[in-house]
């Protein structure tokens, strides 16, 4: 098929960017999304223009590198699906393509189509694990875990950390992937100890960087995980009590 | 003049590991805080070890080129990982894991490395458990397990297809923890082109930012590469697209062994490929030959679609050609059998390039929600990338490139020939033979990381008490520095008219024909003679446009497929030299009567390990003999 | 826990949008130091209100069983518990509750609303094209004004007088009519409670949500709920201009 594509072109980080459009003949529907920014790229190092910068790297959706805006939808919007996932038959012929990368403050551009999302790293390091030094694991199968509890677990844990919540949402919040990494560990017992401060240390760490949720639950249709916004909720109700209840006297860790 | 010196502890084979432990020195904890120990590479392996090391009290600089530590390719395994902790009660044990995975490698592994592997393996269940890896569960609570090729025990722990995210979450999650407090500095998008020694001892790595471009040095005390395999040699593989062999390959060109290049795993399960486009394969699970079954129609001319071809008319090979093992050989077995009918002209599909992996007969058995439940988000990957239902249709498999067990050579120790150069996970050769059993990759990488890593690098450090190391101001960082940035100014400089991409795929081309599932002599040598050819014309041909001072992909890929054309010359070199079959190596010169590989014990029962000689002349072959001690050395027998 | 530091030249490009609170306030005003305190306040802020217009909404439905009931349903409202507490006690305390919730609320909204844009300074370029965020959700932040508008006017109509020039005190039935007698006005508190319902339509959905009192398998009763809600405060309060201007009340 024969499409255009408008895409985002920016030199650096501090340079202007712009739009700029290419037609693009000759694309085959099997292609996926990235082999055809692939085939782009080998036309314009020929024609000897830079190509076009974009992250990938698995291919398969589960590393998370890839994502950007298509035709104004993360990842494109198709259900349970990022970009390296979608495929050229969801487009028609003739279709123009505009591509953008994600946009956050948190997540300035480095180049086209490339943005910095280390700030989803720092929410992770302020408390997204379980402080348990290597050598001192209990053996497995000490603590039974009921199949419902890990798989829910599971369920918030398939977060592949691409940041299309935040770029999805008006508010440009992200509290879907804060919300799945806290409650992958909070639902599990392994997780109990440490649940209050992390949620607490988390949560603040997430509002430093990110907008605030409004509830317009464009991050769960936009997350190629399909991760449910009923964990922000959950994510939620552990702050409020995080925060309010004095867990010393408890027998629980503190939040500060 | 190198010699090979594995440092094999002495003593029976279940009892090497822990008087190894006692044996090795220690180093005080106000003295750890004194040592640097730089980590290149944040997949399992290398978060794994760069948590536990600075769990240890020692200051960890940890180097990946991904964006976040987590993206390192590790993330993509689907399968699981193995431990023989006989939860199943069927007759699993530690030395049968053992056995199993000496037996799947072909006889090519350290029968002390792979004792040791076996043992951790348990503890690294253990410990992810506690990191809150949602491994699957039984209803009562405790852990499930899966069985996988080339076994006949249920040991494989599994968190739905995602076993590799889930574990490397865990590992990152851990390395995060110590990167909050300050005990690990996180440097991403930094890629390292040398590595920079001392008097013959790693001293540190020269980097490149890959955002300013900048090329900077670090000094340290011991280097660990944990910077993963070289599958991507061959352009299509399923390996992550940016997976390369550079960081090896230098500290290659520096001095460290590679050993047995030529051992590269082909993967029985992958989508074939669909066109010219196609920039990767993927893998569907391995697990998947647990309940599908694997067949082609009976005569090639039948064009039926598959739902409508009668149980008579179909040919289920594997089953027929090994009773015992089923669908469940082993991973070269399978490839080899699957090729072979595709040659035949048996292939299925539009380009008559795969073979059909079938779950009608799952879905009756089991029914369609428990095998939702088991692959269900692996039917949904294949439906999207091939746009056909497996539920309603058999899945269409071919096998494709997926791992290296070939790689730097190390001791028993994890150390390079380079004294303070460690490396972990599938950068180095260690375990796996000619051949390596599905679900052990990870159980390699956590086990290097978690539990072999902080021992030994320890015991290398505890020798360099009351030593100054040299400072990044030594004049061989400055010129490490500078062959790096001259590289990077002769890909910008060349100004021809072919991009990178162009040169990966065509040598990946030219290996997947000479060197991939079945080699023979005059192919390897036909190799040998036009992968040089090709290299000239990427020295002469290569377009980089843009500059070195930003973010630039074609730029990073030059170099990346620089470090392939050699290592792919040294992979064919290797495949010549060893004129066996084995593991997932087939020498047409080498088989039996019924056309099975067939190894040669006596000749070639050895680790073949390379030496770099200088650019342009071809490296020295050394040889670490193996023997078996344990274990009784027979031809595999699946049937 | 440990603060995190910048750790590489990449990182360092990445500074907070919003600040840390460098003070933490004593329990539980630190709590409304977080967005996520601040939906919550909003949420429950606004449960408080969605109470109020509901018994609002039905008091007033008295104006059809004529002027005297509704007259002594405001008389009666002066003396709840009384005599418990003195007249018009009780009734000033819920109207400051009010007053407070309705602060909080403005002032939550207000500052997530700042917050927000400061999380992306440059907007899409390109078009947006939204899946889930309806048209409720997205219009938050002017349907909250347009009814903040409306009250101040309601209660100078109303409560006050002096935006109803036949304003007679204690004569509630009497001052309805003559406002909404008046089609400017109807047309006005119309349209400002069409603006209600979508504030509510999503307001009553997602306050589940903010509370962290939600749960799988309430969802599928939430759109219902809040669909029910609105059509019941909005059809009951829009029902009264049109009462009057079709002359079934006056
Ligand atoms: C599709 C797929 C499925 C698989 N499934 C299974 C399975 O089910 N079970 C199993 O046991 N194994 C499986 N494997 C194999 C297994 O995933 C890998 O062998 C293993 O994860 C490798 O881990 P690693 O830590 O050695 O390296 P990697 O995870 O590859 O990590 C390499 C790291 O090194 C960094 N790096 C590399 N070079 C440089 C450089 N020059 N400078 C800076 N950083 C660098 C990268 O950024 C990355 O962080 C699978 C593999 C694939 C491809
Ligand atoms: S490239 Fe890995 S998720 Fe898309």
């Amino acid at each position: 098929m024969d499409l255009t594509l408008k895409v985002w072109r920016q030199d650096g980080p501090q340079a202007r960017g712009r739009f700029e459009t290419y037609p693009v003949p000759g694309i085959s529907a099997d292609m996926s999304f990235l082999e055809m920014l692939d085939i782009v790229n080998e036309r314009l190092i020929t024609e000897g223009v830079e190509p076009i910068q974009f992250e990938h790297d698995c291919r398969e959706g589960i590393c998370g590198s890839c994502g950007v805006m298509i035709n104004g939808k993360a990842h494109g919007g198709h259900e349970r699906t990022a970009t390296c996932q979608l495929h050229m038959r969801t487009f028609k012929d003739g279709d123009t393509i505009v591509v953008e990368p994600w946009r956050a403050g948190a997540f300035p551009v480095i180049r086209d189509l490339v943005v910095n999302r280390s700030a989803l790293d720092r929410i992770i390091e302020v408390g997204g694990f379980i402080s348990i030094n290597t050598g001192s694991a209990p053996e497995a199968n000490m603590l039974p875990i009921p199949k419902e509890v890990s798989d829910a677990a599971m369920d918030a844990a398939e977060c592949i950390g691409c940041g299309a919540c935040v770029a999805a949402c008006p508010n440009g919040a992200a509290q879907l992937f804060t919300s799945a990494k806290l409650q992958h560990l909070n639902l599990l017992p392994q997780g109990q100890a440490e649940r209050w401060q992390r949620t607490v240390a988390m949560v603040e760490t997430m509002e430093e960087y990110f907008g605030g949720c409004t509830n317009h639950g464009e991050c769960q249709v936009a997350c190629p995980k399909g991760i449910s916004i009923d964990f922000i909720s959950y994510m939620n109700r552990d702050f409020i009590k995080g925060k309010s209840i004095n867990r010393r006297l408890g027998g629980q860790g503190l939040a500060k | 003049m190198v010699t090979l010196d594995a440092r094999i502890p002495d003593g029976p084979i279940g009892e090497k590991w822990e008087s190894h432990r006692f044996n090795m020195r220690l180093v005080n904890p106000a003295n750890k805080r004194r040592f640097t120990v730089i980590m290149i590479g944040s997949g399992l392996a290398g978060a794994s070890g760069a948590a536990s090391l600075a769990e240890l009290g020692y200051n960890v600089k940890v180097f990946t080129y991904h964006d976040s530590p987590r993206r390192a390719h590790s993330i993509a395994a689907q399968g699981g990982i193995n431990a023989a902790k006989n939860y199943q009660n069927d007759g699993d044990s530690v030395f049968r894991l053992f056995y199993d995975t000496i037996k799947g490698g072909d006889f090519r592994s350290r029968e002390a490395n792979v004792h040791r592997l076996a043992e951790l393996s348990v503890n690294i269940i253990d410990q992810c458990v506690a990191q809150g890896v949602p491994f699957a569960r039984e209803y009562g609570g405790l852990l499930d397990n899966r069985s996988f090729g080339g076994v006949q025990v249920s040991r494989t722990f599994y968190a739905r297809g995602q076993t590799g995210q889930q574990l490397l979450l865990g590992a990152y999650s851990t390395l995060m923890r110590q990167v909050g407090l300050g005990t690990v500095e996180l440097f991403p998008r930094q890629e390292m082109l040398d590595v920079v020694t001392v008097d013959g001892r790693a001293a540190g790595v020269i980097v490149r930012d890959l955002v300013t471009g900048e090329v900077s040095s670090h000094a340290a005390h011991a280097v660990v590469l944990a910077t993963g395999g070289y599958g991507n040699v061959y352009y299509l593989s399923t390996n992550a697209k940016k997976s390369n062999a550079t960081a090896a390959w230098r500290a290659h060109k520096k001095g460290a062994l590679f050993a047995n290049p030529c051992y590269t795993q082909i993967h029985p399960t992958c989508i074939p490929a669909s066109d010219d486009f196609q920039s990767k394969l993927t893998l569907m699970s391995e697990s998947l030959r647990n309940d599908g079954r694997i067949w082609v129609p009976k005569d090639p001319a039948d064009t039926r679609p598959p739902n409508q071809i009668p149980e008579a008319d179909r040919d289920y090979y594997l089953e027929r050609m090994y009773p015992s093992f089923g669908n469940l050989v082993p991973r070269d077995v399978a490839s080899r059998a699957a090729k072979r009918q595709v040659d035949q002209g048996r292939g299925v599909g539009p380009k008559r390039n795969g073979v059909y992996l079938d779950f009608a007969e799952a879905i009756q058995r089991l029914g369609r929600k428990e095998v939702e439940e088991r692959y269900g988000n692996l039917f949904e990957m294949y439906d999207r990338i091939t746009d056909e239902d497996p539920y309603e249709t058999p899945m269409r498999i071919y096998p494709a490139i997926h791992y290296a067990m070939g790689g730097l050579w190390v001791d028993y120790n994890l150390m390079s020939s380079i004294p303070g150069l460690f490396v972990g996970g599938e950068a180095n050769f260690s375990d796996h033979g000619a051949n390596r059993l599905g679900a052990s990759a990870l159980m390699q990488g956590l086990a290097d990381g978690y539990f072999i890593l902080p021992y030994t690098v320890g015991d290398y450090l505890a020798g360099l008490l009351g030593q100054q190391a040299p400072g990044t101001d030594h004049p061989a960082f400055a010129e490490a520095k500078r062959a790096v940035e001259e590289q990077t100014k002769r890909f910008l400089g060349t100004k021809g008219t072919k991009s990178p991409d162009h040169f990966h795929r065509e040598l990946g081309k030219l290996l997947w024909e000479h060197a991939g599932m079945e080699r023979s002599k005059a192919g390897l040598e036909q190799a040998l003679r036009d992968i040089p050819a090709l290299r000239a014309e990427f020295d002469r041909d290569l377009r980089i446009l843009g500059t070195g001072d930003s973010l630039n992909d074609s730029l990073e890929k030059a170099g990346r497929v620089a470090d392939f054309f050699e290592l792919g010359e040294l992979l064919v070199r290797d495949a010549l030299h060893r004129e066996e079959s084995c593991g997932g190596h087939l020498r047409i010169e080498s088989q039996t009567e019924d056309g099975e590989a067939m190894r040669d014990d006596e000749n070639f029962s050895y680790v073949g390990a390379w030496e770099w000689t200088g650019d342009g002349q071809p490296q020295t072959l050394h040889k670490e003999a193996l023997t078996f001690e344990n274990i009784h050395v027979a031809q595999r027998s699946y049937k | 826990m440990v603060q995190a530091k910048p750790r590489s030249t990449v990182e360092a490009a990445v500074t907070p949008v919003n600040r840390r609170p460098k003070r933490q306030m004593p329990w539980p005003l630190n709590l409304y130091q977080t967005a996520v305190g601040k939906k919550w306040v909003m949420a429950i802020t606004g449960v408080i209100g969605m109470g109020f217009i509901a018994l609002h909404m039905f008091g007033n439905l008295k104006i059809y069983l004529g002027a005297a009931e509704l007259d002594h349903y405001a008389v009666g409202l002066r003396e709840i518990a009384y005599p418990i507490l003195p007249k018009e006690n009780a009734l000033w305390l819920m109207r400051g509750l009010l007053l407070v919730s309705l602060v909080l609320h403005v002032h939550s909204a207000f500052s997530l609303w700042a917050m927000n844009r400061r999380a992306r300074p440059m907007g899409y370029q390109s078009k947006r094209d939204y899946i889930a965020a309806n048209w409720a959700s997205r219009t938050m932040k002017w349907t909250g004004p347009i009814i903040l508008l409306f009250l101040a006017f309601h209660l100078s109509d109303l409560t006050w007088g002096f935006a109803n020039p036949d304003f007679e005190h204690g004569a509630v039935y009497n001052n309805v009519v003559a406002s909404f007698e008046r089609v400017p006005v109807s047309i006005l508190y119309i349209v400002a409670n069409l603006a209600l319902g979508v504030h509510l339509y999503h307001g009553a959905w997602s306050l589940f949500q903010s509370l962290g009192v939600n749960n799988p398998s309430i969802n599928w009763l939430r759109r219902g709920f809040a669909a029910l809600f609105t059509a019941v405060i909005v059809g009951g309060n829009i029902s009264f201009p049109i009462a009057v201007l079709t002359g079934i009340v006056g």
